[in-house]
This record gives structure tokens, C-alpha cells and sequence, in this order.
């Protein structure tokens, strides 16, 4: 009884000192500084409940004028990508297009490749933006060289993502979603990457070669020492061994030895079926 | 005394609720039970008719302990060559010329035959789903679309697949694609899965340079196209028809069925979805038999399943089994046990995060099958156990899953886009105990307030841990309202300066009180 009367009258409290706040800075000045300030603070909010903020405001490096134009070498996967599709729905390549340019593009993907994508599906450019603002994997402003990415859901989260995202943050010396200022390395957080018996995992995407090298490995069984390891592998230049970091481990079996497919593996028996 | 009234009070509110979960109570994900409609049919027998036969003892009462020799993808781990020459050596492309020219008819029935159920999820039986598509074309193509974004938090098992047995999913692609008359075939595979991809596109570019594919596949008369289309990170792809829309280039936003894609799926043409897994298990189903995938498991749950069992083991791992395993049997002979022994187990989820979460006394006996969880009110999903021992937060654990559905929720319909953050803001209050005792059964009503009110089973699927947590879980989160109010009193308390002398409200409570708190110094 006690504890209910308790809450009850904090919440009463509660209440009151929030409507106090709100009228506060209700009262605040308006000049134009202070406005852009408000803006920005609004942005921040709106990120708080999408991971990115769903619009493009032209900046001196993102704009329509500045040209974008696929490589000799990438023309020709643009042209294998649609090959698969129906010839009136080129549309259906506009994500493996999207994922060429962001490749092209160092990791980002610009607002003239999007205008570009649409020119060559023959959409409107529209169609093109919601797409790129839809799925995750889309990056619309700039990310490091190295694009860290940590697994955060449930399965991960019991075997201790968060203390591996702690530990590269700190390491790193960045927040979450912000570039190192030597652009090589930055931090996100992605929903469940489906490695989830090798949990806690990272993603790293290497944009530092191009379409070619583009590399988009998975690295798994991690501690935070570990991590730190392979973000100094990455910096050195080296190619780290992805896959599980634990030595007593073969991929996605059990640590320490496999419970099943023991000896070699010999074809099953297959029935007469002529007879059936 | 008046402790004790609420308590009571409490607890027939949350025997009420438990009963409203029963009655609307899901099953897997993907599959909505309106089973208020059924439960009174059920209930009542009408007198006179003799109680129905006793079932027939089943012939097998333990599951479990699969042999090597029974287990259909044998490259799990990828110690072996994961290509054509290794596959073929599997028992990969052997006599699929012969299973392609025994025809439409004969495949969907001995896959009828076989027992198979969906492994994506919903558990609906594969031979049937197959058997919708259109036997005579009206000029449209049919397409075979093969579900390859696994994103279920706790699921990993197609990654298995693709990526050291893709051949399996090749060659069970031109089967499934001759069980449902299509002409072509899409793999739609999750962005992430970037070099798993690339497995996959050289095992195919092996299948097209051997002639299993394209024209005349394996000789077989019978024309067959595959190609790989992938995402880009939306988990909502997963769902068949935001899949289709996603595959056509759009936002994945799921359609509305009717039409189903078995009448107008992808360009509009007759498609069906279906799991990697499913697809992949076809040609071994066929080359041993139906009987002999229908002899594991229980009747109507048969086969054998790849389980993937993450979070607190001691050896987290993907492994196949018989289905109707036993749940502490999987744990125990696979994962090297729950860490800290069984008694340290507190709950585990069975079927990926979409299924509501089982706590320590219904693990003790449950077996690992689509039925058998849903009579415990969860599900089968997709054999993905997550595992939480003591060391848990377990309200944490499902605020996060409630973040991800926040996250990963489309947005389409109201109900879910609105009511996924509602349920992630209340349960991040819920999780440090800053909330009002009512508000437990305001999320249960926010849960059934999105549950069966979108297009799709996402809305369903963020109503379902939280549903579970409340089931199960009610007390910790009493406990921890309680514990979170008496502290902030103690500080109000403590500290006259808190105390606001013109707040009338305060003071009529404090006044009224007064022999309260003298009791309690």
C-alpha cells in the first residue's frame, strides 16, 4: 500500500517539475542562430527514432551538380545486374545498383549516383530515394574507410555486444555513427546479421579498394581484446582471417570438438526410381 | 492486509489476461489463430456421441540422437569442399535428370508424402503450398522465388546452407521449380550475406557450366533459369510479399493478400516464396523416399531440422536434428549444456525472437516440435533457441527485441509502426522498474492492440515476446516497480528540500499518509 501511495505521488511530482521544464524553454529567444539550433536539436530527436535522417539538404560535396558516372568497368556489371531481370522491370536492379555505387563511391552514396541509378532504370528519381532511405545498408553521408558495424540484438546482446561496442568506441575515440577524423574507421550498430551461434559478432566493410576490393567479412566469437585486434589489423593494411576468432572453433560447430558429421561424408542411399 | 488484497487482486487480473492470451494465443510466426471462433466448438462435444477412439500409441517415444548417416546436409561446418566436385561426392545432382522427367505431379505428391513443413517459420506443409500454383498457364510465367533473408534474431542455419552446401539449394531449386511449373527462379539473399553470395554465385556459374541449368536442365528436357537477387538490410524482406515488392525494386512494404502470390506474385505473375531450407532438403526427400524423412519425428512434425541454439550454452552451435527432439536433450548433447548447469537456466526463447519466451519449469519436458510449442503458447518458428540463464536480465533482454521491431518495423500500417516504439518505450521504463503497476496491463493492451490489426505478422511478431514476458515474467516486473518506488522515496524522504510546499497534491497525500510513514520508521 505503502509503495503504491509512494509512486502515485512521485508521478504527481514527476509531472510537475516536466510541465515546468517544457514552459521554460517554451520562453526561449528566437534569433535565427538560436532557430538553427532548435532545428538541429529536432534532427537529433528524429534520429533517436530512425538510425538516419530520412532527408537530403545539399551540401558542398553532395549535391546534384556534382557528377557522378559509373566506371567503364562497373558499366559492365550494371549491365550484368539487369541482365537478370525482365526488360520492363529494370527497376528490380535498383538495389544491386544502389549497393555498385555506394561501393564506387567509398562507402556513401551521393544524391547525383541516385539521380544516375534512375536515369538508367528509367524511374523517377523518387523512386530511387526511397529506396535508399529504406534499407540500412545504404550509408547517404559519409562513412570511414572501414565501416564497423556491431551486431546488437538479443543473442548477441546475452554474449556481450554491448561491452564489444564499448570497448571499439573507446578504442576508436568516436560515438556511435561518427567517423574517426583520420576517416578511416566508423561505428554503427545493425540489427541481427544472422550469425547468432557465433555471437557477439562485428561487420567490418572494407571500402579502401573500390568495387574490386570490396570485402564484407564477418568476425565472430569476440571479446573486446579481440576487436581491438582487428581494427589495428585494418589499420596496419592487413586482411585479418574473418570467420570465428575462437581457435577451438570450426565455424559454426560447437567449441572445443563437433558433436556430429564425424568421418568423411559418403552419398546417401538413393531408392530405384524406376519402381516408384 | 491492504498488500495482500491487491496481490490478490493482482493475481486475478493477471490469471485474466492469461486467459485472454490463451484464447488469442499465437502459434508460429506467420500463422494467426482466430481460435475464439474454435474454442467453444471444441469445448463442447455434443452429448450422445461416443468419446472419440484413443489414439494409437506412437511407435517412437524418444526423438533425438540423428546418426550421420541421416543427416541431410553434411556439410554444416564446412570441413569439406563446399563446391561442385565436394557435392557431388555428397551425393549432390545424382539422378536429378530422372526426379526432373518424373514430373509435376509425382514431386508434389511424394513431397505430400514426406510430411515437410515450411522451415521459415510458419510450418505450413510444403507439398500443399507447392500444389496452389497454376497447372495450366494462362501466358504468364510462374517464378520460384526461394526465401534467403534470414534476419530472425537467432537464426543462421540457411548462412549454413549457402555458404558450404550451396548446391543443395541449387539443385533443390530446379526441383521445387518443376513441382510448381516455373520457368525461372529467383534467390532473394540478405545484404549482409555478402560472401555467402559469392558461394552461392560460383556454385551456380559450376551448375550452368555443368548443364544442370538453363536449357534442357540435366538433360531433362525441361528448361530451368536461376538467378541471385539480394537486399540490403530490412528484416521485414523476410516476409514473402514485402520480399516480392523488395525484389521488384521498391520499399519492402508488405502487400495485402488477397491476391496471394500464388495468383499474382512477383511482376505480377503466379510465385511462390519459400525457405531455403525447404527448398534445399527436396531432392534428398526424394532420393530416399518420403518414409524415410516421415519416420523422424512425430506424426505431422516429421523430418529432421537444422537448430540453431545461441545465447547462454557452453557451446553455442548449428547442428541438424530429428525433430521432437526433446529441448534439454539438444541443449545437453550438442551445446555442452546450459553454462552454470540446467537449474541455472531462467527462460529460453525457442523459435527466434518473434515467439513468446518459455521460463525454466516448461523447458524441463518440452519437445522441439511445431505442435508441442504451440501447445505451450510459442512456437516452433525457426528452431532458433535462444538461451538466457539466471545471470539474465531478462526484461532487458526483451526490450531489446522490442527495439528491434521498433527498428525494423516498415511502417506501413498504424497499429505497428505507432505501437512497436510504444512497446520499446514502456519496456525500457519497465526494465529499470519506472512505470505504475496498471501499466503491465496497458502494454498487454498495446500488444493486443497491434496483434492481428496490420498487413503483416511483423505487428504479431512484437506483440509476442512482450505477450510472453508478461505471461511468464509478471512478478520480476512487479518486483521491480516496487523496488524502483520505494527508492524514490527513501530519497523524497531524505531530503526535505524535495519536499514543495505549495504542491496541494503533495500535501494531501503526505497528510493522508502520515500514520503510513510513522509505521514504517
Amino acid at each position: 500500500m505503502l509503495r503504491q501511495v509512494a509512486s502515485r505521488g512521485l508521478a504527481v511530482l514527476r509531472g510537475a517539475a516536466a510541465s515546468q521544464r517544457t514552459c521554460t524553454s517554451r520562453v526561449s529567444s528566437s534569433s535565427p542562430s538560436d532557430l538553427l539550433e532548435q532545428t538541429r536539436r529536432l534532427g537529433a530527436l528524429s534520429r533517436e527514432y530512425s538510425t538516419a535522417l530520412n532527408l537530403h539538404r545539399n551540401t558542398g560535396d553532395n549535391n546534384p551538380e556534382v557528377p557522378f558516372e559509373f566506371t567503364q568497368a562497373n558499366l559492365e556489371r550494371v549491365k550484368e545486374v539487369l541482365s537478370h531481370y525482365p526488360k520492363n522491370y529494370k527497376q528490380s536492379g535498383i538495389i544491386p545498383l544502389l549497393d555498385l555505387a555506394q561501393q564506387q563511391n567509398g562507402g556513401w552514396l551521393s544524391i547525383s549516383s541516385m539521380n544516375k541509378i534512375a536515369e538508367i532504370v528509367g524511374v523517377a528519381p523518387i523512386r530511387v530515394y526511397e529506396v535508399a532511405t529504406f534499407y540500412s545498408m545504404f550509408n547517404r553521408e559519409k562513412v570511414g574507410t572501414y565501416h564497423v558495424m556491431v551486431c546488437g540484438t538479443t543473442p548477441c546482446m546475452l554474449r556481450g555486444s554491448r561491452d564489444i561496442e564499448a570497448a571499439l568506441l573507446k578504442h576508436l575515440g568516436v560515438d556511435r555513427n561518427e567517423v574517426t577524423t583520420d576517416g578511416k574507421f566508423s561505428v554503427g550498430e545493425m540489427e541481427c546479421m544472422g550469425s547468432c551461434v557465433n555471437a557477439p559478432m562485428i561487420v567490418v566493410a572494407d571500402y579502401s579498394n573500390g568495387v574490386e576490393g570490396f570485402t564484407y567479412n564477418y568476425f565472430e566469437d569476440l571479446t573486446p581484446e579481440s576487436v581491438v585486434e582487428i581494427v589495428e589489423a585494418y589499420r596496419r593494411g592487413e586482411k585479418p582471417k574473418h570467420g570465428t576468432q575462437n581457435p577451438e572453433r570450426l565455424n559454426c560447430g560447437p567449441a572445443g570438438g563437433l558433436t556430429t558429421l564425424l568421418g568423411e561424408p559418403k552419398a546417401p542411399p538413393c531408392r530405384d526410381l524406376s519402381a516408384c | 492486509m491492504g498488500s495482500i488484497q491487491r496481490s490478490a487482486r493482482n493475481a486475478t487480473r493477471a490469471a485474466l489476461s492469461l486467459q485472454r492470451s490463451v484464447n488469442n494465443g499465437g502459434s508460429g510466426a506467420g500463422v494467426r489463430a482466430f481460435s475464439a471462433q474454435a474454442a467453444p466448438a471444441a469445448s463442447a462435444p455434443p452429448a450422445g456421441t461416443p468419446p472419440p477412439p484413443p489414439p494409437p500409441p506412437p511407435e517412437k517415444t524418444h526423438f533425438g540422437g540423428l546418426s550421420d548417416e541421416d543427416r541431410i546436409f553434411t556439410n554444416v561446418y564446412g570441413q569439406h569442399d563446399p563446391f561442385l566436385k565436394g557435392a557431388l561426392k555428397r551425393g549432390d545432382w545424382y539422378q536429378t535428370k530422372e526426379l526432373v522427367q518424373k514430373g509435376t505431379d509425382w514431386i508434389v505428391n511424394e513431397m505430400k508424402k514426406s510430411g515437410l513443413r515450411g522451415r521459415g517459420g510458419a510450418g505450413f506443409p510444403s507439398g500443399l503450398k507447392w500444389s496452389f500454383m497454376p497447372k495450366v498457364s494462362d501466358g504468364r510465367p510462374s517464378y520460384l522465388v526461394v526465401n534467403a533473408d534470414e534476419s530472425e534474431p537467432g537464426t543462421c542455419k540457411d548462412r549454413e546452407i549457402m555458404r558450404h552446401d550451396p548446391h543443395k539449394l541449387i539443385e533443390g531449386c530446379l526441383i521445387a521449380g518443376v513441382g510448381m511449373r516455373a520457368r525461372a527462379g529467383y534467390i532473394y539473399i540478405r545484404g549482409e550475406y555478402v560472401n555467402e553470395r559469392r558461394n552461392l554465385q560460383k556454385a551456380l556459374a559450376e551448375a550452368y557450366a555443368a548443364g544442370y541449368l538453363g536449357k534442357n536442365a540435366c538433360g531433362s528436357g525441361y528448361d530451368f533459369d536461376l538467378h541471385i537477387h539480394y537486399g540490403a538490410g530490412a528484416y521485414i524482406c523476410g516476409e514473402e510479399t514485402a520480399l516480392l515488392e523488395s525484389l521488384e525494386g521498391k520499399q519492402g512494404k508488405p502487400r495485402l493478400k488477397p491476391p496471394f502470390p500464388a495468383n499474382a506474385g512477383l511482376y505480377g505473375c503466379p510465385t511462390t516464396v519459400t525457405n531455403v531450407e525447404t527448398v534445399a532438403v527436396s531432392p534428398t526427400i526424394l532420393r530416399r523416399g518420403p518414409e524415410w524423412f516421415a519416420s523422424f519425428g512425430r506424426k505431422n512434425n516429421s523430418g529432421t531440422k537444422l537448430f540453431c541454439v545461441s545465447g547462454h550454452v557452453n557451446k553455442p552451435c548449428t547442428v541438424e536434428e530429428e525433430m521432437s527432439i526433446s529441448l534439454r536433450e539438444l541443449i545437453e548433447r550438442h551445446c555442452g549444456g546450459v553454462r552454470g548447469g540446467w537449474d541455472n537456466l531462467l527462460a529460453v526463447i525457442p523459435g527466434g525472437s518473434s515467439v513468446p519466451l518459455l521460463p525454466k519449469h516448461i523447458c524441463d519436458d518440452v519437445i522441439m516440435d511445431f505442435d508441442a510449442l504451440k501447445a505451450v503458447q510459442s512456437g516452433l518458428g525457426t528452431a532458433a533457441v535462444i538461451v538466457m540463464d539466471k545471470s539474465t536480465d531478462v526484461v532487458d533482454a526483451i526490450a531489446r527485441l522490442s527495439y528491434f521491431y521498433k527498428h525494423e518495423s516498415c511502417g506501413q500500417c498504424t497499429p505497428c509502426r505507432e505501437g512497436s516504439p510504444w512497446l520499446w518505450h514502456m519496456m525500457e521504463r519497465m526494465k529499470v522498474g519506472n512505470a505504475k503497476l496498471e501499466e503491465i496491463d496497458k502494454l498487454q493492451e498495446v500488444t493486443k492492440q497491434i496483434e492481428g490489426h496490420t498487413i503483416c505478422a511483423l505487428g504479431d511478431a512484437a506483440a509476442w515476446p512482450v505477450q510472453g514476458l508478461i505471461r511468464h515474467f509478471r512478478p520480476e516486473l512487479e518486483k521491480r516497480i516496487h523496488e524502483y518506488a520505494s527508492r524514490e522515496l527513501e530519497l523524497f524522504l531524505s531530503d526535505r528540500k524535495l519536499w514543495p510546499e505549495n504542491l496541494l497534491e503533495i500535501r494531501i497525500w503526505y497528510h493522508s499518509n502520515e500514520t503510513l510513514l510513522e509505521e514504517k520508521e
